[in-house]
């Protein structure tokens, strides 16, 4: 059981799975309830994008990527602020492009593409100290933005529009958004790799929401539901010998499936008491129309 | 008729003024040259038809929709020098109720202009947000989710969060629209209990007879601003024809003026078409 415990790569992974879990998890609950769960997976494509064009031309991959992938959020939310254009379409436009290009540089450079095979499909027993420090300042970070602005994003997510007239510096506050979001993309490729980034943002906040109907309670869970599934999927990648990343999807795919039968049992339960509540009623209704007989 | 019309400005300076005032998105005008004066005290309905510019009117008093020619004052300031405190109740029909908010939530969102250094909400603010969440008859839903209310008490809610910030001016996006009519009349009751409190109420609406004939002043926009005056001065087929540009007949009843519906016959309905050629035929 404890086996996997004295490599300490392995360990490395685990700590860095949770914090990438518990980072994506508190994200996702803004992206999910923004409507915008493909953000997470069109991000990752244009980090991507970013990431080749800081190697080829020699720039350090956390400042290239980062800036990359802020600039994509904030064209993806200038553009969809042309009301003829809507997030879905603005998010594949701009991200597929940026993708594209990475894909017709890496073509040109083809000593590069190792590399980016891990970029791609991510490698988390292969993450170094330094990248675990990157993700802890990063972790440490987001958290203390979302908590320093948690009125200001609560608002901004619920009313965007009516935000603004309270005096909410919208345009700031998707900014800043847009920045640590990019952030935690470029963190967490390097342990989920680009193709299973979404997942790790949409399922833990969609699994919270199945649970609770308070923002706080929702947070909250996400985030330890997000670490969980961070710490469970790697845990038993190693047993089950699988690809870390793709364990750590499955995990929380499963543990979805859990939740949606957990919340559809709640609503059935919920429908049925009603029901037999009425009924009593009825009964109770029945037997008193025979008294003043 | 819900409350006598003060709308006099006379010895007040208004609370809102609009000078001439073009306005829209995106570079189209959807307003052109709106001159509007709204005094203390005030209770005005906007009305039109989809597309007239009442929604885009009340957002350029907020300063959400582009004002190109002439100027918007709120309390003799233009807004482009000073964002005003004003309490904004949107459409209930663009909220999204699966939205993971309770009633308190909402409500406290309207203390974010007054509350910009701390992340949270102090102790005062939360009993401050209850007395008002008390006055409206909601304090104690506010741990439930706003999903969880009657359609009453949702527009409760969020003139709550309009009311928590102390304005002296409430706009209210068709505050009335998709409710059915007890619900409806409930929040036109309490909107002229703001009303007698002091506060300057201006509302879209759709609604002819259930709304605007209530109201003390009304302002009929078709892309302009066609008439304004109490609804028994206003409301003439002249108007109407202008604003809605349709023929549009006007009753009176019990003294208020009313839009009367010309009766149709959809569908293939043979009773009543039946029964429509023989009181024709009698």
């Amino acid at each position: 059981m404890f086996d996997p415990l004295q490599y300490e790569f392995f360990v490395r992974g685990l700590i860095v799975a949770t914090l990438v879990g518990a980072l994506c998890g508190l994200i996702g609950v803004y992206i999910v309830l923004r409507r915008m769960a493909y953000i997470g997976h069109g991000l990752s494509h244009a980090v991507f994008g970013g990431a080749v064009v800081s190697y080829v031309i020699d720039l350090n991959f956390f400042i290239g990527a980062s800036v990359w992938g802020f600039l994509s959020a904030m064209l993806i939310n200038l553009t969809t602020r042309k009301r003829s254009i809507g997030a879905d379409a603005a998010i594949g436009i701009i991200t597929t492009a940026s993708f594209a290009l990475g894909i017709a540089l890496i073509s040109r450079t083809k000593t590069a593409t190792r590399s980016f095979d891990a970029a791609l499909f991510g490698n988390i027993l292969g993450v170094e100290q330094s990248d675990m420090y990157a993700i802890a300042a990063v972790t440490l970070a987001t958290f203390a933005t979302v908590i320093i602005g948690y009125k200001y994003l609560l608002f901004t997510t619920f009313e965007p529009d009516v935000a603004g007239f309270y005096g909410v510096p919208t345009g700031w506050i998707d900014a800043l958004f847009a920045l640590i979001l990019a952030a935690t993309i470029v963190v967490s490729i390097q342990v989920l790799g680009v193709t299973m980034i979404a997942s790790a943002i949409v399922i833990p906040p969609v699994v919270a929401r199945l649970l609770t109907n308070d923002f706080g309670k929702m947070m909250g869970l996400s985030v330890l539901i997000g670490a969980f599934c961070g710490l469970g999927g790697i845990y038993l990648s190693y047993f089950v010998n699988a690809a870390s990343g793709a364990t750590v999807v499955l995990f929380s795919a499963a543990l979805f499936v859990v939740a949606l039968a957990y919340n559809t049992a709640r609503d059935r339960i919920a429908v049925m008491r009603g029901k037999a509540r009425l009924h009593a009623g009825s009964v109770i209704a029945a037997d008193d129309s025979h008294i003043g007989d | 008729m819900l409350h006598p019309s003060p709308h006099q400005y006379e010895h007040h300076e208004p609370v809102v003024e609009l000078r001439s005032v073009t306005c829209g998105y995106g570079g189209v005008a959807v307003v052109e040259h709106a001159d509007l004066k709204i005094a203390r005290g005030d209770f005005v309905g906007l009305l039109g038809p989809s597309g007239s510019g009442k929604t885009t009117l009340l957002k350029s008093i907020l300063g959400a929709a582009d004002v190109y020619e002439g100027e918007v004052l709120v309390n003799g300031r233009s807004i482009k020098d000073k964002r005003p405190t004003i309490g904004y109740v949107p459409q209930l029909e663009t909220i999204d109720w699966e939205f993971p908010v309770t009633v308190e939530q909402v409500v406290m969102m309207g203390l974010i202009r007054k509350n910009h250094f701390f992340p949270w909400f102090r102790q005062e603010e939360r009993d401050h947000a209850y007395s008002i969440m008390e006055r409206l008859g909601i304090a104690e839903f506010g741990k439930r989710h706003i999903r969880q209310l009657s359609g009453g008490q949702q527009q409760r809610a969020f003139l709550a969060r309009a009311l928590v910030s102390d304005p002296s001016l409430l706009l209210l996006d068709e505050p009335t629209s998709g409710v059915d009519i007890k619900t409806r009349d409930e929040v036109m009751h309490l909107l002229d209990e703001l009303n007698h409190q002091d506060i300057t109420i201006l509302l879209t609406t759709h609604e002819i007879n259930a709304v605007a004939a209530h109201l003390p002043w009304v302002v009929c926009m078709n892309g302009r601003i066609v008439a304004e005056g109490p609804p028994s001065d206003v409301f003439t087929p002249e108007v109407l024809k202008e604003t809605y540009n349709a023929e549009i007949h006007i009753t009176e009843y019990q003294g208020m003026k009313l839009v009367a519906e010309s009766p149709h016959y959809f569908g293939r309905n043979d009773r009543q078409n039946h029964e429509h050629e023989t009181v024709a035929g009698d």
